[in-house]
């Protein structure tokens, strides 16, 4: 079996996420070859074939062009499986490859399941296996669901250059994260607010707690969408990372993304009326309860110790 | 200027999941469906392209499923969508992505729509394919994961999301496919005049089989329920007994609070 593994390269650098494909792979215990539209001296540490083909020409971002490379490097390779990470590179690149190879695509695989690819869906509370009806199949990964414990090797570059650098789509430029008004980084404790938390004025209840506990207030992504907190509270993939002593999730579901900003904090608390809920997976307490009839008791005997 | 958006129904991601009889798929009884989340800022970006250019692009919204769907369908006509397709399908949750794609552009192939949003992904399956794989089908360019959108005589200036907050802005010309992002605008809420008008739009129903031509390309082999990891202490009952006791172990296991 052979998979060709493509790597994510962004503002100059290969990103650490293109090593969880090697992990993958070898997982699938099947031989492997990258590729990787970017630069020769960020070429994966790796002792494998890595196809290189010149971002200067093509661009950290073009899925039209990208794709074409990939295309070609299938061409050289013949592999089972093209693997990307499901990332915004990943996701926005992968469908592309797949249609025109015409081959299945399986999306955001968390793990291998007796051959066969397992997936989650409804927000983790169900998983179900997948399996490509053609012969060859495109597949992303979960971020973070395959950790890489290789040993450094040195690869072998093999230059792509199909040439033609024709685009319908123009990069225009990346913007920077909004400036963070607060670190969360730095916080010992965090109280978070999910939409569960039902409406803005509601937010002093969790703030409140939040003080009670000396901490800083925290927020899913829904919260902040909807203007209740402002976006440098956020939690998550597209927020901060945070490892806090003490993380109490108020009102959220604990998607995957949400997960990935605060699944290393030392402790974690949640309160939610679903028993079911996905945070119910990371959470070493959780308490079934509503938010609002939950948190100001809790306030109340925290600040009276 | 015709713009198309496509959108999901899926269960309330509240609700209690198990498999159903056939093993591939969930239970549907019981379950209380809405507009996937991401579709309904593809419906309102549509519906705000269509103020910002004085009411002249005409606005299709397409779903492909059962008879439920129709209520997804008539929310968006009270939004401000102009038209609503419905491509009956009973069995839609058991097509693949593929197939889903195939048949929105078979729909859309000879109607000309210079403009296709769709969700970045659904709610319950996530797969993030059927926009893009329509886009391709089609030969049309496609940006994902929009958090910002802008037109401006024939050009879409997309502000796409990255990981960590980084934004990547792309420029493309129409026709062309968009995929939204949570939190790209505000969805609104239809006011009571806007479903009464809404009732009298127009309100097509085509059966699958006229628009699906292809053989699925991944199949579900089984659906169940994840192995709990557990170790955690779950709390339930009286919420003064759960503070104390939760204060109890907060002091016992943490540092924090003593
Ligand atoms: C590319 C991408 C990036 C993303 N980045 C992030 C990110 O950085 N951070 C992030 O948080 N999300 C992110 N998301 C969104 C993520 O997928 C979820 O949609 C989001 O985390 C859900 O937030 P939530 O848990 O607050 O809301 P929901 O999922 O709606 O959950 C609300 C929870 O509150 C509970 N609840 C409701 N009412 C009450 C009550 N009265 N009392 C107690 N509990 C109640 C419910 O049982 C439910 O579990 C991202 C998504 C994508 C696709």
């Amino acid at each position: 079996m052979k998979t060709l593994l493509v790597c994510e390269y962004r503002e100059g650098k290969l990103l650490d996420s293109s090593y969880e494909l090697l992990a993958f792979a070898e997982k699938l215990s099947a031989d492997k070859a990258l590729v990787l539209i970017g630069s020769e001296a960020e070429a994966p540490r790796v002792a494998a074939k890595v196809y290189l083909a010149d971002v200067g020409k093509y661009g950290e971002y073009n899925p039209d062009l990208h794709k074409k490379i990939v295309l070609e490097a299938v061409q050289r390779e013949n592999p089972d499986y093209i693997v990307f990470v499901h990332s915004s590179y990943g996701w926005d690149l992968a469908p592309r490859v797949a249609a025109a190879l015409k081959v299945g695509q399986v999306s955001e695989i968390v793990g291998i399941n007796d051959g066969k690819f397992e997936v989650t869906l409804c927000n983790a509370k169900l998983r179900r296996t997948v399996v490509p009806r053609t012969p060859r199949a495109v597949l992303t990964i979960q971020a973070g669901a395959f950790s890489y414990a290789g040993t450094p090797g040195t690869p072998q570059l093999e230059g792509l250059d199909p040439a033609d650098a024709a685009s319908a789509l123009e990069f225009v430029g990346y913007e920077p994260a909004e400036k963070k008004e607060i670190d969360l980084t730095r916080a010992e404790i965090i109280v978070s607010a999910g939409r569960g938390v039902g409406k803005k004025d509601n937010i002093p209840v969790i703030a409140a707690l939040a003080k009670a506990l000396g901490g800083e207030l925290g927020a899913s992504r829904p919260v902040v969408d909807a203007g209740w907190v402002e976006h440098s509270h956020q939690v998550g993939t597209t927020g901060q990372t945070v490892s806090p002593k003490l993380y109490v999730a108020c009102g959220i579901s604990g998607a995957i993304q949400h997960l990935a900003g605060m699944k290393k904090s030392d402790f974690i608390v949640a309160i939610n009326k679903d028993k079911d809920a996905p945070i119910g997976e990371v959470a070493d307490v959780l308490v079934v309860a509503d938010v609002l009839q939950f948190v100001p008791v809790l306030t109340e005997k925290v600040s009276r110790q | 200027m015709k713009v198309l958006v496509c959108i999901k129904q899926v269960p309330d991601m509240e609700s209690r999941f198990k498999p159903n009889g056939g093993g591939v798929w969930y239970d549907e009884a019981d379950l209380a469906y809405r507009i996937n989340e991401y579709d309904e800022y593809a419906v309102e970006q549509a519906v705000q392209l269509k103020e910002q250019l004085g009411d002249a692009p005409d606005v299709t919204v397409l779903s492909i499923g059962p008879d439920r769907v129709g209520e997804a369908l008539k929310k968006s006509l009270a939004m401000g969508c102009d038209r609503a397709v419905h491509i009956q399908d009973p069995a839609a949750a058991l097509k693949d992505p593929w197939q889903i794609a195939s048949i929105i552009a078979n729909f859309a192939a000879d109607k000309g729509f210079d403009l296709i949003f769709t969700g970045l992904q659904s709610q319950d399956r996530g797969s993030a394919q059927v926009g893009v794989t329509v886009a391709e089908i089609l030969g049309l360019p496609c940006a994902t994961t929009l958090v910002g959108f802008a037109y401006d005589n024939g050009t879409v200036t997309a502000r796409r999301e990255l990981e960590g907050g980084i934004k990547g802005v792309v420029k493309m010309k129409t026709p062309a496919v968009v995929t939204c992002q949570l939190g790209l605008n505000t969805p609104r809420y239809p006011t009571l005049p806007n479903i009464m008008k809404s009732k009298k739009k127009e309100f097509l129903v085509f059966p699958v089989a006229d628009l699906l031509k292809e053989q699925e390309l991944t199949a579900t082999d089984a659906l169940y329920h994840p192995a709990k990891k557990g170790g955690g202490i779950v709390l339930e009952g009286d919420v003064n007994d759960m503070a104390d006791k939760l204060i109890g172990i907060l002091k016992e296991k943490t540092a924090v609070v003593r």
